[in-house]
């Protein structure tokens, strides 16, 4: 009996740590989604859209802002570029401040890139390349060209770890060209803060994206 | 000897460096940076090259956008551009990166033979890619730092670095030395820079648009750009991140 009751327990067990182990690899798997693939797969997608959609790619704002905030919501965190364009200001600002700076950003840079949807040929492709030994295993650069025309085109992503969306990470900054966005609004930025405050510069760009939708 | 070459390199030195601090003294942007202390002046070389750009040369692109046949169009891009990849494989060259140099010169091989002197870009169409390069990034890639920024006029963002980069790109630009006939010459360049300014459209009026203040929008898109471009090892292409703002809620 008392073997019986011991067999029975060293069975459930290991029952159990299988269980277990096989619950930790999923989520560790599901997590674990390689950032270079995770943006493979997400380049892809968007090209596919931007090709089969004419409207998203004559530049359609409405269009492309339902994209951005359904399809593209959980891979980008918008709060972070806001901040990163913003610089020390940011842990100044209210809620409310940082809210509005976050939403007229967002509305500024998709007018920028709007024009960029129309270069997009049918021949287009974009290769991701492989992630090797980043130096931070939460926040890395992943790299990607562009090709079809004469010249490939590189566009790098800046990714973080995040639990918040199902691949396991987000966007948080990237480069076309060399040129990283967030750096490159980073001074404008300050110099507004520095002329008129906070306010002063959710006001400017409140006024810009009104005038931008005018035309 | 050895003593008046010592003197004379320290007279220049002297001399260069005066010219610094008086063109330092001059500098008083709203924000100066170390970047840019020159940026009263440049702000105003800036305006002035927006006048001539609204001027003369964007309607001039316009209209030849609009009117010429595509055919024509593509083939002065593709010629022009053939011309600059030559110049390109040579820088290439001299950055001693052999895959590049190889693909660039094939480029030009391809191009020239099969697409008519340049005319057609058969090199894209099977699939050779061009990889830009110009004298400024060979300095840059060796080391030489971009130094202050500084708009050219007519000729628009640079640093000092890239100015005698630039020198040395139009001392060599095989347009300029190998075609004899003046006409030609000049009308061929003005062809070239009608059409590096078609390229533009679109993009001029989206950047009146996406910047808050045109001029350092350019000024850190072209500075980011070309350290880029002059980096050692891509994969330090990482860029500054600056404080984000997030550092001490995170």
């Amino acid at each position: 009996m008392n073997t019986l009751i011991f067999a029975f327990f060293r069975y459930f067990k290991q029952l159990l740590i299988i269980t277990y182990m096989s619950l930790g690899l999923s989520g560790w798997a599901l997590a674990q989604q390689a950032p270079d693939e995770f943006m493979q797969k997400l380049t892809n997608e968007l090209l596919d859209m931007v090709r089969k959609d004419p409207a998203l790619k004559s530049g359609d704002l409405q269009k492309i802002g339902a994209v951005l905030d359904t399809k593209l919501k959980p891979y980008i965190n918008f709060q972070r570029m806001t901040a990163g364009a913003v610089g020390p200001a940011w842990r100044q600002a209210t809620p409310e401040q940082q809210k509005r700076l976050q939403e007229e950003f967002k509305m500024l840079l998709m007018r920028s890139y709007s024009g960029a949807l129309s270069q997009i040929k049918d021949s287009s492709t974009i290769t991701v390349k492989p992630v090797r030994n980043p130096g931070n295993e939460n926040e890395l650069v992943v790299r990607s060209e562009i090709r079809g025309g004469a010249e490939p085109i590189p566009i790098d992503y800046r990714l973080e770890k995040t639990a918040e969306s199902d691949s396991g990470w987000r966007i948080y900054n990237f480069n076309i060209l060399g040129i990283w966005l967030v750096d490159n609004y980073r001074t404008q930025f300050a110099q507004e803060i520095n002329a008129k405050g906070l306010d002063g510069l959710i006001t400017t760009l409140s006024e810009r994206n009104k005038s931008n939708n005018k035309k | 000897m050895n003593l008046h070459s010592k003197s004379l390199q320290f007279m220049r030195l002297g001399s260069g460096l005066a010219v610094m601090a008086v063109m330092a003294g001059c500098a008083s942007g709203p924000a100066a940076t170390s970047k840019d202390p020159f940026e009263a002046t440049n702000r105003r070389v800036s305006a002035f090259n927006d006048q001539v750009d609204t001027n003369l040369l964007r309607p001039v692109a316009v209209s030849y956008q609009k009117n010429m046949p595509d055919p024509v169009k593509k083939g002065v891009t593709n010629f022009f551009g053939n011309l600059k990849d030559i110049w390109s494989t040579v820088n290439n060259g001299l950055q001693a990166k052999p895959m590049e140099t190889a693909e660039t010169g094939l480029r030009v091989a391809v191009n020239t033979v099969f697409g008519i002197f340049g005319l057609f870009d058969v090199a894209t169409m099977v699939g050779i890619e061009r990889s830009s390069a110009d004298f400024g990034q060979t300095l840059g890639y060796w080391g030489v730092a971009p130094g202050p920024y500084v708009v050219l006029p007519l000729l628009g963002p640079s640093t000092v670095r890239d100015t005698a980069g630039w020198a040395i790109d139009n001392r060599y630009d095989v347009w300029r030395t190998e075609v004899d006939s003046v006409g030609l010459r000049y009308g061929g360049s003005a062809l070239r820079l009608v059409d590096k300014r078609v390229g533009f459209i679109g993009m001029d009026t989206s950047l009146n648009e996406v910047a808050l203040d045109k001029y350092t929008f350019v000024r850190d898109a072209y500075l980011q750009r070309r350290k880029a471009a002059t980096q050692r090892n891509p994969s330090s292409r990482d860029g500054d991140d600056g404080d984000d703002g997030l550092r001490n809620d995170q």
